[in-house]
């Protein structure tokens, strides 16, 4: 480790270019300056060397949590000159020292390279994220702070600092608890289902109307519609659309009627085929199966919204069933389909696109109803088991609801108990946040966070020069 | 056998893509599994385009009603795709001049970046805009009066559509920023300093943004979240195949 790291001001100066001024300007150039900084008040420590402004202080990285091993975060103090550092910046005046931005460099910790820029950050920014190191890689930062008249002197941290791999992101620690709390319902009440217990579902009213719409094809002789949303077979809607899909194909096929599915993907299309024809085959009816009634059209929206507008138009179906995720072609769907005068049932969890089904649809399956779907209509116990599961689910999230209700009402009126601070914080940082499951006392960046860092850096000293004097173990 | 296979590619699939949600480790496993996906839909393409052919060549064989519509889709995929196979326009590359191929086939002037300017792009407009009267038609059948919940709907309607134009700015720009100013120009007593105002952009900002529709779409979105573990759950179980076609 070469000596400049671990002086004990942390900086070392950089290679300064060679004054172009001829001496008369120069002296202008001086004397304009003293009556600048006179008049503005700003004293030599804040503008140590003629609008090269003060050098960022106290820098310091740490690796990035929950991560591969793939990046280090960089943490500094802001330079006196930055506009940010103080409360009330004269942004007025653009004197030569003002900070406009920051300079990372960064050198392997063994020496055996150069400080190389990394990237830059703009004034009033104390971070920067370094995504391009090695795992177990150390390396040793510096910053400088950059005005238009030139670049401070580097601030360079004290001790190496390498990024590791975490075996598992104590991030997600809640939200993987959380996951796990569920899935073990869900299970618990699909094993209920299967021994026998009868489970109680209510009504779903968007849910009935699917049978009806295809009773009510099968009597006026004109074929149902069912559009699987835009987005591909990897995408969870397309896929509880699809098991909607069978139910209705099931149906139709026991009733006779024309099913018509046009979709705006190809694997959609092979995989609705698939289930069509199962679903014409549970119906004893596999001979009624028509492979060219599922048909692709395209992928692009408008183009696919234009396409099924037309059969919409041209073939005036009895009922028409949107099961998916649908952007901004929803309303241009069920509107067509509402002049054409068909019953129209419609399922998604696009928040953003449910006003419109709502408003143009008969029936509409809001968010959680829609992957109630499957579920709903088999009748099969062990998938209303898992309905069971979902309650308790929701169950969780009302009482989080109501206990960080309450403790955030507490807070706003006592607001200097600190018990009652750390719980609504907890639930705010660790539960719904990512702060993991224990409770950070100390905030990144903050005033302590850099105390408790340059105790490290201190500690680091102390045990490098025992080192070299012989006074510890290796 | 044509059922387990792919059931036991669907579990394998979820489970890793949840253990890389969690796992650093196994971070690039779930990425890959998605490379593996695209693949398959690069394929699937071809199966699309070959379904595409075939549905509008029996069409026009069979002078089925709206047959012209599909010699017109026949010709735009045949042109867009000789087009954009063989480069039509596409300047070369000036780091590769000897590598004929070497162009961008999106670069301006070319081909294919013509047909997308000129022909998909305005089209695309065309429908998007189409959305417009949509919303009018829909937006009236839904905002009829026709009983509590639906007149509720209406006068929060009514005060989102005014508060998003100038007029809503204009209308209520007298009332003072704050319930203190109100009380003052009432001559009310209060202690209260920091009530929501009562003017109609900020009603709106409140309506569409802060208040009861951000309740409501935060519980939608508990629903859907708790809906999504549970139709995966299943799916990771094998409880529900009817996506592979079988209920």
């Amino acid at each position: 480790m070469s000596d400049e790291c671990f002086s004990p001001l942390f900086v070392k100066p950089l290679p300064r270019m060679k004054t172009q001024f001829t001496l008369p300007l120069s002296a202008l150039a001086t004397i304009m300056l003293a009556v600048v900084a006179v008049f503005s008040g700003l004293s030599n420590a804040q503008n140590p060397a003629g609008g090269i402004p003060a050098p960022p202080s106290e820098i310091n990285a740490v690796d990035v949590d929950g991560d591969k091993g793939e990046a280090i975060e960089v943490y500094w103090r802001l330079s006196a000159n930055d506009p940010s550092a103080s409360a009330m910046p004269d942004l007025s005046t653009d004197t030569p020292a003002q900070v406009t931005q920051y300079t990372i460099y960064r050198r392997l910790a063994d020496g055996t390279d150069e400080y190389t820029e990394i990237g830059t950050q703009t004034y009033g920014v104390t971070t920067f994220t370094d995504s391009n190191v090695k795992q177990g890689v150390s390396y040793i930062y510096a910053v400088t702070a950059d005005s238009e008249a030139g670049s401070s002197a580097m601030t360079v941290m004290a001790y190496p600092v390498a990024a590791v791999m975490q075996w598992f992101d104590y991030e997600k620690s809640w939200m993987g608890l959380i996951l796990l709390f569920i899935s073990a319902f869900i299970i618990f009440y699909i094993g209920l289902a299967r021994s026998g217990k009868e489970l109680k579902v209510r009504q779903i009213a968007g849910l009935s109307a699917v049978d009806e719409a295809v009773g009510r094809a099968t009597e006026m002789g004109r074929p149902i519609l069912f559009i699987n949303g835009i987005l591909d077979i990897n995408d969870i809607q397309t896929l509880a659309g699809l098991t909607v899909l069978s139910r209705v194909a099931r149906t139709a096929a026991e009733y006779g009627a024309t099913l018509e599915v046009p979709t705006a993907r190809a694997l959609v299309m092979t995989t609705a085929r698939e289930t069509v024809q199962e679903a014409y085959l549970a119906a004893g009816r596999p001979d009624a199966y028509q492979e060219d009634r599922i048909y692709y059209l395209t992928d692009e929206q408008f183009g696919y919204v234009a396409g099924v507008t037309g059969t919409m138009v041209r073939d005036k179906p009895a009922a028409c069933i949107y099961m998916g995720a649908f952007y901004a072609e929803s309303l241009i769907l069920a509107e067509t389909g509402n002049h054409i005068g068909a019953i129209q049932v419609a399922g998604t969890a696009m928040p953003s696109q449910l006003p419109f089904f709502v408003a143009a649809c008969d029936y509409t399956l809001i968010g959680e109803e829609f992957f109630a779907a499957s579920a709903y209509l088999s009748g099969d116990p062990q998938q209303l088991g898992s309905l069971k599961g979902q309650d308790v689910g929701k169950l969780l999230g009302g009482g989080l609801l109501t206990i960080g209700v309450i403790f955030a009402t507490l807070e706003v009126i006592w607001p200097d108990m600190t018990s009652i601070k750390d719980v609504r914080q907890y639930i705010d940082g660790n539960i719904l946040g990512s702060d993991g499951l224990t409770m950070t006392s100390v905030e990144k960046g903050s005033d302590q966070w850099f105390e408790e860092l340059l105790q490290r850096q201190r500690d680091f000293e102390l045990n490098q020069n025992a080192l070299e004097s012989g006074g510890i173990d290796a | 056998m044509k059922r387990t296979i792919p059931l036991l590619i669907a579990i394998v699939a979820g489970f890793v893509v949840i253990l890389s949600t969690f796992v650093p480790y196994t971070e690039s496993w779930g990425e890959k599994g998605m490379i593996w996906f695209d693949i398959l839909a690069v394929g699937a393409f071809v199966l699309g385009g070959g379904n595409l052919l075939k549905l509008h060549l029996e069409k026009i064989s069979g002078q089925r009603p709206g047959w012209m519509y599909s010699v017109i889709i026949i010709l735009s995929f045949v042109i867009t795709l000789v087009i954009g196979l063989l480069e039509v326009g596409v300047h070369p590359n000036p780091m590769y001049p000897e590598y004929a191929w070497a162009g961008n086939y999106l670069e301006e002037g070319a081909g294919f970046w013509w047909i997308y300017q000129y022909v998909i792009y305005p089209l695309t407009s065309t429908m998007f805009a189409m959305l417009a009267f949509y919303v009018a038609s829909a937006a009236f059948r839904a905002f009829r009066a026709k009983n509590f919940e639906a007149t509720l709907l209406l006068v929060t309607a009514f005060i989102v559509l005014l508060g998003r134009t100038y007029a809503g700015v204009w209308l209520s720009a007298w009332i003072p920023p704050t319930m203190v100013d109100i009380c003052d120009f009432f001559n009310i007593a209060t202690t209260v300093e920091d009530w929501r105002t009562l003017r109609i952009d900020r009603l709106t900002e409140w309506l569409a943004l802060d208040g009861p529709t951000k309740g409501a779409g935060r519980a939608i979105l508990i629903g859907i979240a708790l809906g999504v573990v549970s139709v995966s759950l299943k799916i990771l179980l094998g409880v529900d195949r009817s996506y592979l076609g079988q209920d």
